[in-house]
């Protein structure tokens, strides 16, 4: 479902690689945390996995797409295939709860009516049904997250990427999250998330893939979190 | 394609919701597209009017060719044939002596000083050649031709034409050109500020909307579903400016025709112009809506193509 080889990012040359010839195998149905430290190069991977970053070096293949022969023009099609959810949201903050789910669907042209009976299911996945009319600024962090992973699974991507989605969560909305992401990675829908809370890494039991000044670690299976 | 047709709907109410939002934003590039298109507007009917005045003092020039009475009928009708085959004559009417009378007595309106000048037994009106040329500026080529020595030698007089209309006609062309070129030039400047300030208002309404267009390309929305918000609220400006335009114009002429001097102002014709403005009132609405809706789209898209550029690293 993903595969990077030996992929590596320099923004400055000086400042030296911040991803290394990673090479990562990620199969579908998947749930794969990425753990590290601040500037350990998770971000940086995920950037590159949504393509809003090129490789210095390396091949990237994600759900048959290889990244060296995708156009700028396709990128937007990429990305349609792939949910991310963002460590900060990124809620429209004039939308309520529905619209901003709804607008997923709307970039890609897809009817009123579909709309309509589609963002209601998602809402109920990620447990905010009732709350649809609610702007953004009356949930909490917790429903906000919920939100945002709503828009990212609404179009059934077949790969959901979460950037840190418990970082700026309490511990109780921070697990709210990921039984959501649990419940999503059941439903056929590989995983990636990318985390320092060790709690949570400890607590799942997955995957997990460590990295540590831009290079692999360690990348085992019902693992613990360790540096 | 049915989501071809979705996604358009969605982009012309987005560009209409942002365009309701942003209406103070959108001020001054209305303004000045209203008068982009109230120049370009002044320009045409001021043309129009030109035009019709110079065909109408056309019209009435002409040129009287006075034949001897020795000339007969034969060689008057040569002499007609000759003239007619000229590039530059319109219309060639032969009167002969008596019709000549005749069109005398008729445009003298029965006035007893004219009349009593002739009489019809001892009629003294030479038959005459009418010629009406189709350029003024091109009179010289017929005066030539009548003044070669075996086309002289059958006139009894020197040819006469109203010099002082072509006159007339110069002074009208010459302002007619000046205006043109004005008219260009004002409309150029004028596009290019209409631009830059649509181009400025894009860009604050991009700076404005960084993180919805940020959102929406982490989503996977293509760039024309980002850009063409933009560009409908820019064709907004464009239709709004043209309907504005033509009310300044249609205000300018219910105001002139209530003045006193409502029939001319300077050379032009006020009349015609406010003539011309009603007949042609359907054609000038969409000529102004399809400039305006194409300095919208032109600036619009350029503006985008600048400032929502799609940078990978």
């Amino acid at each position: 479902m993903i595969l990077l080889d030996r992929v590596s990012k320099t923004y400055n040359k000086a400042l030296g690689p911040s991803l290394d010839r990673i090479s990562l195998h990620v199969e579908p149905k998947e749930f794969v945390i990425v753990v590290g430290q601040s500037g350990a190069g998770k971000t940086t991977l995920l950037r590159l996995l949504t393509r809003e970053e090129r490789p210095t070096s390396g091949k990237i293949i994600i759900g048959g797409i290889d990244y060296d022969k995708l156009k700028d023009k396709d990128i937007p099609l990429l990305r349609r295939k792939i949910g991310v959810v963002f460590q900060d949201f990124k809620l429209l903050p004039n939308k309520n709860v529905f619209e901003n789910v709804a607008f997923a669907l709307e970039i890609v042209g897809v009817s009123k009516k579909e709309i309509k009976h589609t963002v209601p299911k998602v809402l109920d996945i990620v447990n905010l049904t009732g709350k649809e009319k609610r702007m953004p600024q009356e949930l909490s962090g917790g429903e906000r997250q919920r939100v945002a992973i709503a828009r990212a699974i609404v179009r059934q991507p077949r790969i959901l990427i979460a950037d840190e989605p418990t970082g700026n969560l309490d511990p109780k909305h921070a697990w709210d999250v990921i039984k959501v992401l649990e419940k999503i990675n059941r439903y056929g829908t590989t995983v990636l998330l990318t985390t320092h809370n060790v709690e949570i890494v400890n607590k799942l039991k997955r995957r997990v893939v460590t990295l540590q000044h831009g290079k692999v670690a360690s990348d085992r299976a019902n693992a613990d979190y360790k540096i | 394609m049915k989501r071809r047709f979705i996604t358009l709907g969605r982009i012309i109410h987005t560009g209409i919701v942002n365009f309701i939002r942003n209406v103070s934003l959108g001020v001054a590039a209305i303004a000045v597209m209203v008068v982009t298109l109230t120049i370009i507007l002044f320009s045409v009917i001021a043309n129009a009017t030109f035009a019709n005045t110079i065909t109408q003092i056309t019209n009435r020039v002409d040129i009287s060719i006075y034949l001897k009475d020795e000339v007969t009928p034969a060689q008057a009708s040569t002499l007609v044939a000759q003239i007619k085959a000229l590039p530059n004559a319109r219309d060639v009417r032969y009167f002969s002596k008596q019709a000549a009378l005749d069109r005398y007595i008729q445009q003298s309106d029965n006035k007893e000083s004219l009349l009593s000048a002739v009489s019809k037994t001892t009629n003294p009106i030479p038959a005459t050649i009418l010629v009406k040329p189709t350029d003024l500026n091109k009179i010289g080529n017929i005066i030539t031709f009548l003044n070669k020595p075996a086309n002289a030698a059958l006139q009894s007089d020197q040819p006469s034409y109203s010099g002082d209309r072509k006159e007339a006609i110069d002074n009208i062309t010459h302002a007619t050109n000046v205006l043109r070129r004005i008219g260009v030039v004002a409309v150029a400047v004028f596009t290019v500020i209409c631009a830059l300030i649509i181009f400025n208002t894009i860009q604050m309404a991009i700076f404005n909307r960084r993180d919805e267009i940020t959102i929406m390309r982490l989503l996977g929305a293509k760039t024309s579903y980002i850009r063409g918000p933009f560009v409908v609220e820019s064709i907004i400006y464009g239709i709004l400016s043209a309907v504005v335009s033509l009310l300044i114009i249609n205000s300018a002429f219910l105001t002139s025709s209530n003045a006193l001097q409502a029939s001319s102002l300077g050379l032009l014709d006020i009349g015609y112009a406010s003539e011309y403005f009603a007949a042609n009132f359907w054609k000038l609405l969409t000529m102004q809506l399809a400039v305006g809706i194409l300095i919208g789209t032109v600036s619009s898209v350029i503006a985008t193509r600048r400032y929502l550029k799609f940078k990978v690293r």
